[in-house]
């Protein structure tokens, strides 16, 4: 039984039909990486996975459960996400950034919450930020407490929908490498990506969308090193300077 | 001078009321204000129409006339259907009038701070696991109640001033104050001078604590 299962995913905005029918499975410690021209679907893909989008029509599983509307906030325990655009609560800490979910949604007791966001802070780097508020960070900086702020929910997958889109460029490299790491450790990812290089190199399997459909899916060294179908070919000669 | 000394300081004498009827109804307003405005963003239709219909009334209607029927003209249809029902003291609908009144024009202020907060903020904390309430307790509201904060002490302003109508329902604040001694001095002058000070003494320094938040704020909002 594979960690993620996707069946028959359709998702349509009024008479826009976003998704097509997109079946797909992702394995306990695989990074799966979408790439895809925008408007794609892909990151209606992604938000479908974990309900931010309700589907039109299809099925995902968790560890063989079915997501429903009743069952989706337990669901969304273990999988974390991580959005372009940080979404920190600005009114809140670093520091709180990283334990409100815990303490309220798990019950994790302070002390407790705040002992494993230090050592989440320390993983990405930001010991020293525990205390300032998301407005006096860089992007780079911001992102990768969101990313901790996903961690501290001990989540079984995470969800990256094009994390170093909204980030100067000069700061994509750190927010890339703390992926990397957790890739290494053995988490689940999904990530919607426009960073060919990382793909590349991360990716266990990696998938190309185009008008609602998966076109052409592999491992990245045939996806993005030897594309078989016209469109991702063509997707790829305009990224791949 | 003296003679508006006097004026002054009678019209004074009204201060507690108006201060303390003020203050009940603000917190009424920002309380039911809220369930106002959640009902009015509600996805269920009869508490959505029911909250705008709400509104419309009641920001359709002068308060003078909602204090008139709700002092006097409730009291009346009640015993004309045979009960014995009186206010134990004009006070009371007068609270309960400019708190709903209040409340109308408080959810508008709530509804457009909610909708002020990024629409990310609650995807952030729904992918955490909250639910939406607890998405609203946790993270939309105190976000909301910053921004509105400005918007809510004008709303409290504005009801100081307006709680001068209450007078025409037998409640005995600043103005009434005034009135009674000039009906009896026929210091007509001093007497609404006086009444005009009472409430500028109010009104003017909180709005100028409104003005300082909003400019550290915007401040705070350019060091972005």
């Amino acid at each position: 039984m594979s960690m993620i299962e996707v069946k028959g995913l359709k998702k349509s905005f009024g008479d826009l039909e976003v998704l097509k029918g997109i079946d797909q499975d992702v394995e306990k410690g695989e990074v799966l990486c979408i790439i895809g021209p925008s408007g794609s679907g892909k990151s209606t893909m992604i938000r479908c996975i974990n309900h931010l989008e309700k589907p039109t029509a299809g099925e995902i599983y968790l560890d063989g459960e079915l997501i429903t509307e009743e069952n989706i906030d337990k669901i969304r325990t273990k999988m974390g996400m991580v959005f372009q655009s940080f979404n920190l609560f600005p009114h809140k800490s670093v520091l709180e950034n990283l334990t409100i979910g815990p303490m309220n949604v798990k019950g994790v007791k302070q002390e407790e919450a705040e002992k494993k966001a230090h050592k989440l802070l320390k993983r990405v780097g930001l010991s020293d930020k525990a205390n300032e508020f998301p407005r006096n960070l860089s992007g780079g900086q911001q992102q990768r407490v969101a990313i901790a702020r996903a961690l501290a929910m001990d989540p079984e997958v995470i969800l990256f929908d094009e994390p170093t889109s909204a980030l100067d460029p000069e700061m994509v490299g750190e927010v890339l490498d703390v992926m990397k790491a957790l890739a290494n450790e053995g988490m689940t990812m999904i990530v919607v990506t426009h960073e060919m290089g990382f793909a590349k190199e991360v990716a266990d399997k990696v998938i190309f969308m185009d008008g609602g459909y998966i076109v052409e899916e592999g491992a990245p060294k045939d996806v993005i090193g030897n594309p078989q179908q016209p469109r991702t070919q063509d997707f790829l000669s305009k990224v791949l300077v | 001078m003296a003679v508006y000394l006097k004026g002054f300081l009678i019209a004074c004498q009204g201060i507690p009321t108006t201060i303390w009827v003020s203050l009940v109804a603000i917190v009424i307003g920002a309380g039911f204000g809220l369930v106002v405005a959640l009902c009015n963003q509600s996805a269920n239709k009869p508490l959505h129409y029911i909250a705008k219909v709400y509104v419309d009334v009641v920001r359709g209607t002068p308060m003078l006339v909602q204090a008139l029927v709700m002092a006097y003209g409730v009291p009346q249809l009640l015993q004309s259907m045979g009960s014995g029902f009186k206010w134990p003291d004009l006070v009371i609908p007068a609270i309960i009038v400019c708190g709903c009144n209040s409340a109308a024009y408080m959810s508008e202020v709530i509804r457009s701070g909610i909708q002020a907060v990024d629409k990310g903020q609650m995807e952030a904390a729904r992918s955490l696991g909250m639910s939406k309430g607890m998405a609203m307790k946790l993270i939309i509201i105190p976000q909301a109640i910053r921004i509105i904060l400005p918007a809510f002490c004008n709303e409290f302003v504005t009801l100081i001033k307006e709680t001068s109508v209450l007078g025409y329902v037998g409640v005995v604040e600043i103005l009434r104050h005034g009135q009674l001694w000039n009906s009896s001095s026929f210091e007509t002058f001093p007497a609404y001078i006086g009444v005009a000070i009472a409430y500028m003494i109010l009104t003017i320094p909180l709005s100028k604590i409104i003005n300082g938040y909003e400019r550290k704020m915007s401040k705070k909002e350019a060091a972005r």
